[in-house]
């Protein structure tokens, strides 16, 4: 019979005002053995963890049970302290009567009476506990990041800045990311290139860091400091250690006709390319479905051109396999799909642009070297309108709930930037809201407002459509004033919605980390853990958790690097026991388990069973505890009630149960 | 008064984020003098004496580009068309009778637009 002390947590008011916890005291105080049972005001402060100490030293407590908080929030805290108290952690039960009770309840009675129930069902499980002892794992000291934008540059910089080898996998020819195709950087204007750039230079330079550039991950087997990383890297067709990067061949490849799409697709590039002047690596790369000589088998001008030698036609996906303690997602961001907005002319009229687009117009290595250009026809413009919130903010098929939070300020860039290099062009802008929380951020766009005279109109555009000079017709309102607005314009420019990289369901799926509704990845905690995975091991880096600019991209990228060093500079991590195991005279070997399992746990083994006496050889189900995360789907699975998870075991959950049904 | 229009309706004005999306895209905006845009909030605060009285139900096309394009699923033009009915209904029935219905029925004309017929225009 164990000896179980009962703690009633009153969370200062958060409990206590809605359930008595004199009541639950006295009610816990005859249910089987429960030896000792008390409340305090805060179970958790030292003062608390005292009195639990105390109780366990001078009743001989064997298990005890803390009716308080959520055991998300606690349930470590006392676990610690009831081993310093040398009790076994695992012979701690926590009753939730904060979120499951006194939060969600109004009436006292009603209340007091569930948290009596909830606390009973505990000791009804703590009745049951038997000592548990944690395992241990190795920690294998490499990190793998996923993507190599401005946030996998950073996370990776700082990694091995700490001493930590890194590899970067990055799916497209460079590194480099969305960044390296802006114009300038808000709220200072400092140019992307140049504050880019030496980061890609570094990250390729660092003794620490290999980047597996036109590589993508496979396969991800394995747990938190043990991942196995299946990483295809993709036959480039050129030989990375011979190519100079002197772009002859880009410049003689006479496949012409497909889009460029570092300029997004506003002009166009050869088959074999570099996707811009300091790609990183700077190799070339022959996009196989483009090229003349996989389509014909004739051409090869490339390879004749090359003075390096350094095209091989022959060349072949490779996959290479590593090993890994920590992964950092830093999987990016896209531009959303406008071609749905039939309202707005984007698919129909080449004036029609998205920012993205406007950066590369802008920007001097861009299709117009630079030159503000209509792109039906080349010329000047003498009006832009800017349309905010394309795609954002709605709860329609067409839309994102959510603000995409950068477009604001870029546009206010973009507004600025015209402004003052093209005086003679008047810039409208349609806003909903403009949204300006940021360091010198609202100064940024009041600049452009009353400096810069850009004209901000608030209200939605309705549509746009080409009128009979060949202009662009835009028909808004102006909310504030309550008038239709027809605008002439040459170019309008839509502020797209920004999304989640288009492989990130595929690579959190093989993570088995969780994503939104929005796909974006979720993070341990909204506040507390914002830049680790629930799963262990797993971190993110920049938009793939969520919109965000590159100042706080590099903030995050820079935090979620801490995180890994601080995993990477353990040796060893402690294993939960909480595992699953299969009573093998009850297993039939079916299957079912292995199907479920989530983490491919399970699997078989053909073993002599001893069964009353009978011997014979039986194909039993096998748990790995190592990559058992403890999730109990198996346990429920199992048509024959062998399986069985330690500390959370069939008959623990059906005394709790019972004792709720009492 | 706002719970009759919102359940005639089937529309949540709260939803609103006021962006003037349904005013822009208005084809009789011109002409109304509530604009549709305004009437989401005018529900919200329960101005509905204002909306009855007003011009725009009468002018609004129902040609739904509105609801069509409203980011936040408000559809202006069921609340005018909700609002509408109201006024309908106070005013004490159709202007047609059932009895009327089978003279004027026409394989080229829609059936909505007979049961619009009911409630809206005079003979």
């Amino acid at each position: 019979m164990q000896r179980i002390g009962v703690f009633v947590c009153w969370c200062g008011s958060n409990i206590a005002a809605t359930v008595d916890v004199d009541a639950v005291v006295e009610a816990v105080k005859n249910e089987p053995g429960v030896c000792h049972a008390q409340n305090y005001q805060y179970m958790c402060s030292e003062a608390g963890q005292g009195l639990i100490k105390n109780a366990i030293k001078e009743h001989n407590l064997t298990g005890i049970v803390v009716c308080s908080c959520s055991p998300r929030m606690h349930e470590a805290t006392f676990r610690k302290t009831a081993e310093q108290a040398g009790l076994n952690p695992y012979m701690v039960e926590i009753a939730n009567i904060r979120e499951h009770c006194s939060w969600i309840h109004k009436d006292k009675k009603e209340a007091t009476e569930k948290a009596v129930i909830l606390a009973r069902a505990a000791i009804a499980k703590v009745n049951l506990n038997t000592p548990l002892r944690p395992g241990e794992s190795m920690v294998t000291k490499r990190a793998l990041v996923i993507g190599g934008g401005i946030a996998g540059i950073q996370s990776a910089l700082d990694i091995a800045d700490a001493g930590y080898p890194v590899d970067i996998v990055e799916k497209s020819p460079t590194i480099g990311g969305k960044m390296a195709q802006l114009d300038k950087t808000f709220p200072t204007l400092d140019c992307a290139a140049c504050i880019l750039t030496p980061k890609m230079v570094e990250a390729a330079q660092h003794p620490n860091i290999n980047i597996y550039s036109y590589s993508e991950v496979e396969a991800v087997t394995g747990f938190v400091g043990n991942f196995d990383v299946k990483i295809k890297k993709k036959a480039r067709f050129v030989d990375e250690k011979k190519c100079t990067g002197c772009a002859v061949c880009t410049a003689k490849c006479p496949s012409r006709k497909g889009g460029n799409e570092f300029n997004c697709n506003l002009d166009n590039r050869g088959a074999i390319y570099i996707p811009f002047a300091q790609a990183v690596p700077n190799v070339a790369c022959i996009d196989s479905t483009r090229c003349i000589h996989f389509k014909t088998g004739k051409c090869g001008i490339c390879e004749k051109s090359c003075s390096a030698g350094a095209v091989n036609f022959d060349q072949k996906d490779e996959i290479i396999e590593q090993k890994y303690g920590a992964i950092v997602v830093a999987t990016g961001f896209q531009i959303s799909d406008v071609t749905k907005f039939d309202e707005f002319q984007y698919t129909k009229h080449p004036d029609v642009i998205t920012s993205l687009e406007l950066e590369r117009i802008m920007n001097a290595a861009g299709p117009t070297k630079g030159t503000l250009l209509r792109m039906s026809n080349k010329e000047h413009p003498k009006d832009i309108v800017f349309i905010q919130c394309v795609g954002s903010r709605g709860n329609t098929c067409r839309d994102k709930t959510y603000c995409s939070k950068i477009c604001c300020m870029y546009t206010a860039k973009h507004a600025m930037l015209i402004r003052e290099k093209y005086p003679d062009v008047n810039v409208h802008v349609f806003y909903i809201d403009v949204r300006t929380p940021g360091k010198n951020f609202d100064e940024f766009y009041r600049r452009a407002v009353e400096q810069y005279n850009v004209d901000y109109i608030k209200g939605m555009v309705g549509k746009v459509w080409e009128n009979e000079e060949g202009r662009l017709t835009v028909q808004g309102v102006d909310l504030l004033s309550n008038r239709r607005i027809m605008l002439d314009t040459d170019m309008v420019v839509l502020a797209a919605a920004i999304e989640p990289s288009e492989g990130v369901r595929n690579i959190a799926t093989m993570l088995t980390a969780s994503i939104d509704t929005n796909d974006f990845l979720t993070e341990a905690h909204p506040k507390l853990r914002p830049v680790e995975s629930p799963t262990a091991g797993v971190f993110l880096s920049g938009v793939c958790q969520g919109p965000k600019d590159i100042p706080e991209t590099v903030s995050q990228a820079g935090a979620a690097a801490v995180k890994v060093v601080g995993l990477l500079a353990k040796d060893k991590l402690v294993t939960s026991p909480c595992t699953a195991n299969a009573n093998e005279l009850m297993c039939n070997g079916c299957s079912t388990c292995e199907r479920v399992c989530p983490y491919g746990a399970i699997d078989y083994i053909d073993k002599e069973v001893n069964d009353h006496g009978k011997r014979e050889v039986r194909r039993i189900a096998r748990v790995n505890s190592a990559l058992c995360h403890g999730c109990g789907a198996c346990t429920v699975a199992c048509p024959s009630g062998a399986m069985d998870l330690q500390g959370f075991s069939n008959r623990q959950i059906m005394a709790e149960v019972d004792a709720i049904c009492k | 008064m706002s719970e009759d229009i919102i359940a005639i309706s089937g529309i949540n004005p709260r939803q609103c984020m006021k962006c003037g999306k349904c005013s822009a895209t208005c084809p009789a905006f011109e002409e109304m003098d509530i604009h549709p845009h305004q009437f989401a909030s005018m529900v919200v605060e329960g101005r509905i004496d204002e909306l009855l009285a007003s011009e725009s139900i009468w002018k609004c096309l129902s040609c739904f580009a509105c609801v069509e394009r409203c980011p936040r699923s408000v559809e202006p033009a069921k609340l005018i068309e909700a609002v509408r009915v109201s006024v309908l209904r106070e005013r004490g029935g159709s202007f047609l009778s059932p009895d009327e219905i089978p003279a004027k029925l026409d394989p080229e004309l829609p059936s909505q637009a007979i049961a619009a017929a009911f409630r809206k225009y005079r003979k």
